[in-house]
């Protein structure tokens, strides 16, 4: 019992840590690549390529001055982005990063809890967080706020919708609500996953996701050029981090969940007998020697001690990933991780590329696109499992 | 363990349906009933009816209160003012509901006479392929017919919604 409330402890502050971390650095992810699409360098001077930038950003929003304007409504004004970070951090519990890990004789599952309703968890999670916004925008006693909110909480409940039904497609194949077990359901490759079947689903999924974390190109509640800054114009310092913080923490929990469902988890594309546990070695080393490469051909000043230690580095890598004793957690860990970044590059992808909608193209997509097909998909998936079964 | 989790959520739901009829705001009677329905989810998980808890909060406290928080939003209601109470109120409002709270204690002394203890754990039917095959065998009926409802309301709030427009 003892060993299971430290092991649980333990698991809950690495998750924490970890997430956190890389919700930093995914904003840091964004602006490089947005910057790349554009021909830019984006951040660049604090640190070698601007990979420091995320800490010089929390002291700047940390150091900030707390301003709370006269006009607002107090509690609700310090208890909405309270309740944002809350919600979008809720949902980390259940998701399954990978199988069992043991540890100094322990074994214990990767991931934090196991429900088994876990989807429709997430599910509750992410349409509380919809109050945050909505009740930021309120609370801050100003027109352009209020607009935010409202157009935040008529967009999610509308693309809420055909998220749901999105999402009950897979689970009709799957037969079950428990994320670990929908992740084993669909072992044994590419073909087993619930992609190919439901690619429709898989595609009215992500569209609602983009819908759901108010993205480009449904960033409607923070549009600048006709909101000024939207919701969270009122909110400076911290408050308006933990917003942010809470879009890029439902980003991430929308994209694994998107992985969970379709990708088939920490599933390998296809079998190891066909070298498929090579394959992180091979992205590796390929990465190393480039490394080492441009290392004998420095084209800047700092290049001949850079190139040469990363190079090493990613060698390393390579070779650990080659270690019988940590494959069996560490192969998953890097194709769950593998999968959930490729979506969440097309979140950033998708901002460096769209124009935003119009309002009343977002509502009329959803409702007169969007669900209807959402549902046609789950009638056709149903038919078909009942035939077959 | 359960006890105090039982106790602690069954106070806040109180608590938070008390507070809906004394505030004055709509916003803050919203986000009091929010309360109550997200307490009561958790009273639902605790008699072991996971799948209740998990419909409680995606439909009525995300998807309800959330257009109940949008209309309020968008009509941009401010506070209440508090009307004085009617003479009748003030004399007849305490003993009508001492007299509510004490048939409800007689009803209840009366046909549940000995009620065993709900424990945690106690039942196990409440999982979402339990409620599902209670759904379409069992109650088949009452749920096509709940159905049927919700779709002729749909019909009739696309008809007078049709009616504003022309």
């Amino acid at each position: 019992m003892n060993a299971f409330i430290i092991i649980s402890l333990i698991k809950a502050l690495v998750v924490a840590f970890v997430l956190l971390t890389a919700v930093a650095y995914l904003q840091w992810v964004e602006r490089k690549v947005i910057a790349h699409i554009q021909v830019r360098m984006g951040p660049y001077r604090v640190g070698p390529h601007g990979l420091l930038q995320p800490l010089a950003d929390v002291i700047k929003l940390i150091t900030e001055e707390d301003l709370v304007p006269p006009y607002v409504n107090k509690p609700l004004y310090l208890f909405a982005p309270f309740l944002a970070v809350c919600m979008a951090l809720l949902s980390i519990a259940v998701i399954p990063f990978g199988p069992t890990i043991n540890v100094a004789g322990y074994s214990t599952w990767m991931q934090l809890t196991d429900l088994n309703i876990g989807v429709l968890y997430i599910l509750a999670a992410s349409s509380m967080g919809v109050y945050g916004i909505a009740l930021a925008g309120w609370a801050s006693n100003n027109k352009y706020a209020l607009l935010g909110g409202l157009r935040s909480s008529a967009q999610m409940i509308s693309y809420e919708l055909p998220m749901a039904l999105a999402i009950a497609s897979p689970l009709l194949l799957s037969n079950t609500l428990s994320l670990r077990e929908l992740v084993g359901k669909q072992a044994g490759g590419i073909l087993h996953w619930n992609l190919l079947p439901q690619i429709v689903a898989f595609f009215i999924f992500l569209i609602a996701a983009f819908a759901e974390t108010n993205r480009v190109p449904f960033d409607l509640p923070e549009a600048e050029n006709e909101l000024v800054a939207g919701f969270h114009v009122e909110y400076s310092s911290m408050k308006f981090a933990s917003f942010f913080m809470a879009e890029y923490l439902n980003m991430v929990t929308v994209s694994a969940m998107g992985t969970l469902l379709f990708l088939g988890g920490w599933d390998a594309p296809w079998s190891p007998q066909y070298g498929a546990n090579l394959i992180p070695s091979i992205i590796f080393a390929i990465s190393g020697l480039t490394a080492l490469y441009h290392a004998g051909h420095p084209a800047r000043k700092m290049d001949k001690y850079t190139f040469p230690a990363f190079g090493i580095l990613f060698l390393i890598v390579a070779g650990v990933f080659l270690l019988p004793i940590v494959q069996s957690w560490l192969l998953p860990l890097f194709w769950f991780c593998a999968k959930t970044g490729a979506i969440l590059f097309a979140f950033i992808w998708v901002r460096g590329t769209l124009p935003r909608f119009r309002y009343d193209q977002l509502m009329a997509f959803a409702w007169k696109f969007l669900f209807p097909v959402a549902m046609l998909n789950l009638l056709v998936t149903s038919f078909l499992v009942a035939w077959f079964s | 363990m359960d006890v105090i989790l039982f106790l602690v959520f069954a106070i806040i739901a109180v608590v938070s349906a008390v507070n809906v009829v004394v505030q004055t705001h709509p916003i803050s009677s919203a986000i009091s009933l929010i309360g109550v329905m997200g307490s009561l989810a958790v009273l639902y998980l605790l008699l072991g009816a996971e799948f209740i808890a998990a419909a409680q909060v995606i439909v009525y406290a995300g998807a309800v209160m959330v257009l109940f928080i949008f209309v309020i939003l968008l009509l941009n209601a401010g506070a209440e003012t508090k009307g004085g109470r009617s003479f009748m109120v003030q004399l007849l409002g305490v003993p009508l509901l001492i007299a509510l709270l004490g048939l409800l204690a007689f009803f209840v002394q009366r046909f549940f006479p000995r009620g065993t203890m709900v424990h945690f754990g106690g039942f196990t039917g409440g999982t979402a392929q339990a409620v599902g095959r209670a759904l379409f065998t069992t109650y088949l009926l009452p749920f096509e017919v709940t159905s049927l409802l919700i779709l002729i309301a749909i019909l009739g709030a696309v008809v007078l919604a049709r009616k504003e427009i022309d």
